[in-house]
């Protein structure tokens, strides 16, 4: 079609709002992402992750802003946009009584296609997520891993343009996401456009070329792994843990340390946390910082020097406190 | 082995929407699998409802009847014959809200089923329709065994009443989407009890099911005409019997629609409201 180039973003929201009754889920985010991206919403639970990735889903209006997905607007076109997409929602939409091979089969129906090349298409993609062995099996027998994998087969029988995956490997043990991710990369591999949520920084690290940590419903930053890294952590961390009850003494000895002009300590380290178990010094120099302290009588029981990672980034933005 | 799955895609180019019969005939197709699995439960009590029915409350209860003062009240007819349309289009329309219930807050809330395909080119109304449309085949279904035992038990007076089959259907559909609109509405299927107990018990107790309603106090008689039952029961039992006449009958089934047409709109409402949030 010519309405569709090359160079149109597969998403592209504009100051999109979501609104429940009084409660602003998504509060005005602008998101663009483009064929064959692997993009990542990251943020707590209540960011409005999900919000967004419904109203993407179209099956959910957008309140406010604009969105278009695949070029098209889905309060216009939300039947034949979904016609393109694969979703893997956060809870499994599986029909528990019917079998593997089924499930596929009659979600390939909703997309139209004949039960024969639905069937065809089901047995590659069970192949592709290792459940070739199941087919016949009923899904209410399968572990959460395994209904997780054949919701990723199932959302991949109408050969999506645009695959939305929400929480792809919440609940699931590490054996088990490591698979999804090693398939998730496959499917990568391929050109595949894939927009993913998570809360798993390693998860977010592994599969997303560019990635938005979400917070309040808004955007708290946007880039690579590594770019969100450089710009809102330092290279390394250094860990610091204290007798259990000097924690805190020592932490605010290690504070005033760093905070004393002329020392080697304060242009070494930008960042100091104080918490409950341990300190955490953000340092481009971790080896450096630890000489330093070592230097100036700071004696920790154990000390731990490790690369900056995601979580830093995440922790840092959306802050420590709890969301419930 | 060489596999076809997704790859770069050069121009997602937007298929044109199918017509809505395919979409709903999707839905429907779906349950009819879902049955596939589960129907093996399901015929025992499709057969034996109307043979412990007929045979206990026409021939047990019917012989006391018949010996008393029933046969005057109930013009010359066996209690038998009486009850038989009666139990069919109350048993029916009790099938049919069982039908509307459980599976459809099972398919907003546990299973998802609804969710399912409302991520496919299905929307809300699909969903409604062709799940609708196979409770009313599956009512058809246990409709026509209902008959074929009434059959064996010889209580037809007219050939008319093979539009019994038509006419129970659209009694149990007078209430489906009614109770599909009620059960989206629910968070836990503790409202399916006050529905069953305070509402479908009743009815199926006092809609001239089991005696005429001529025979309720002069106050609660105008309240079962009310009823969508009542006209599905006297218009079952005008059928069997042979006594039917065009306009009531014609009264029957305009009431019934009435009452499909304004579930159906409700329906839609609440669905729409719970779905897409």
């Amino acid at each position: 079609m010519q309405e569709q180039s090359d160079r149109q973003p597969m998403i592209e929201a504009t100051g999109l709002v979501k609104r429940f009754g009084d409660f602003t889920a998504v509060d005005g985010i602008d998101v663009r992402v483009q064929r064959g991206e692997a993009f990542g919403f990251l943020g707590p639970n209540g960011a409005g992750k999900s919000s967004t990735m419904r109203m993407i889903g179209c099956v959910s209006p957008v309140t406010e802003g604009t969105l278009r997905v695949l070029g098209h607007d889905p309060a216009v076109d939300g039947a034949r946009i979904r016609a393109r997409l694969g979703v893997v929602p956060q809870e499994d939409t599986l029909d528990l009584e019917l079998s593997v091979m089924e499930n596929l089969v009659v979600y390939g129906r909703y997309f139209g296609m004949s039960r024969k090349a639905a069937a065809d298409r089901g047995r590659e993609l069970l192949e592709f997520v290792q459940l070739e062995e199941r087919a016949h099996s009923q899904v209410e027998s399968m572990s959460g891993g395994m209904k997780r994998r054949l919701t990723i087969a199932r959302s991949l029988i109408n050969d999506p343009d645009l695959l939305l995956l929400d929480e792809p490997t919440t609940g699931l043990d590490p054996q088990a996401r490591h698979v999804v991710w090693d398939r998730l990369f496959r499917l990568k591999q391929r050109g595949v456009t894939l927009v993913l949520t998570t809360h798993y920084m390693d998860e977010a690290e592994q599969l997303c070329d560019r990635l938005v940590v979400m917070d309040g419903g808004r955007i708290a930053a946007e880039g690579s792994p590594v770019a969100l890294i450089r710009e809102w952590s330092t290279r390394e961390v250094v860990e610091l843990r204290f007798a259990a009850g000097d924690n805190e003494t020592h932490g605010e000895k290690v504070e005033a340390l760093v905070a004393q002009p002329g020392r080697p300590l304060q242009t070494l380290v930008s960042r100091i946390e104080v918490l409950p178990d341990r300190v955490l010094l953000y340092s481009d120099d971790g080896d450096g910082t630890v000489g330093e302290l070592h230097r100036a009588g700071v004696a920790p029981e154990s000390v731990l020097v490790r690369r900056s990672s995601l979580e830093d980034v995440f922790l840092r933005l959306t802050g420590r406190s709890l969301v419930e | 082995m060489t596999t076809t799955l997704p790859t770069a895609p050069t121009a997602p180019a937007l298929p044109p929407a199918p017509s809505t019969a395919r979409l709903v005939g999707r839905a429907v197709e779906f349950w009819r699998m879902q049955f596939r699995r589960t129907w093996r439960g399901t015929w025992a009590s499709t057969v034996l409802t109307p043979l412990g029915f007929l045979a206990a409350m026409g021939l047990g209860l019917g012989s006391i009847v018949d010996n008393g003062s029933g046969a005057d009240t109930l013009g010359g007819v066996s209690y038998l014959d009486f009850i038989a349309p009666g139990l069919l289009a109350a048993s029916i329309m009790q099938q049919a809200s069982f039908e509307s219930s459980y599976p459809v807050l099972g398919a907003i809330k546990w299973a998802k089923q609804y969710h399912a395909q409302l991520a496919t080119p299905l929307r809300v109304r699909d969903a409604l329709t062709g799940h609708l449309l196979w409770v009313a085949l599956r009512l058809g279904i246990s409709a026509l065994v209902f008959l074929i035992v009434m059959a064996l038990f010889t209580t037809f007076h007219s050939w008319w009443a093979v539009l019994c089959l038509p006419a129970a259907v659209l009694t149990g559909m007078a209430f489906v989407p009614g109770v599909f609109a009620y059960a989206a509405t629910l968070e836990t299927d503790s409202g399916f009890a006050l529905l069953f107990r305070f509402v479908i018990m009743p009815m199926f107790l006092f809609s001239g099911t089991f005696f005429p309603v001529s025979q309720l106090p002069d106050w609660l008689e105008p309240v079962a005409y009310a009823v969508p039952l009542w006209h599905g029961v006297d218009l079952c039992r005008d059928l069997a019997l042979g006594t039917a006449s065009l306009l009531p009958s014609l009264g029957h089934v305009a009431y019934l629609l009435l009452w499909v047409a304004g579930g159906y709109a409700l329906a839609l409402r609440t669905f729409s409201k719970r779905l897409v949030t």
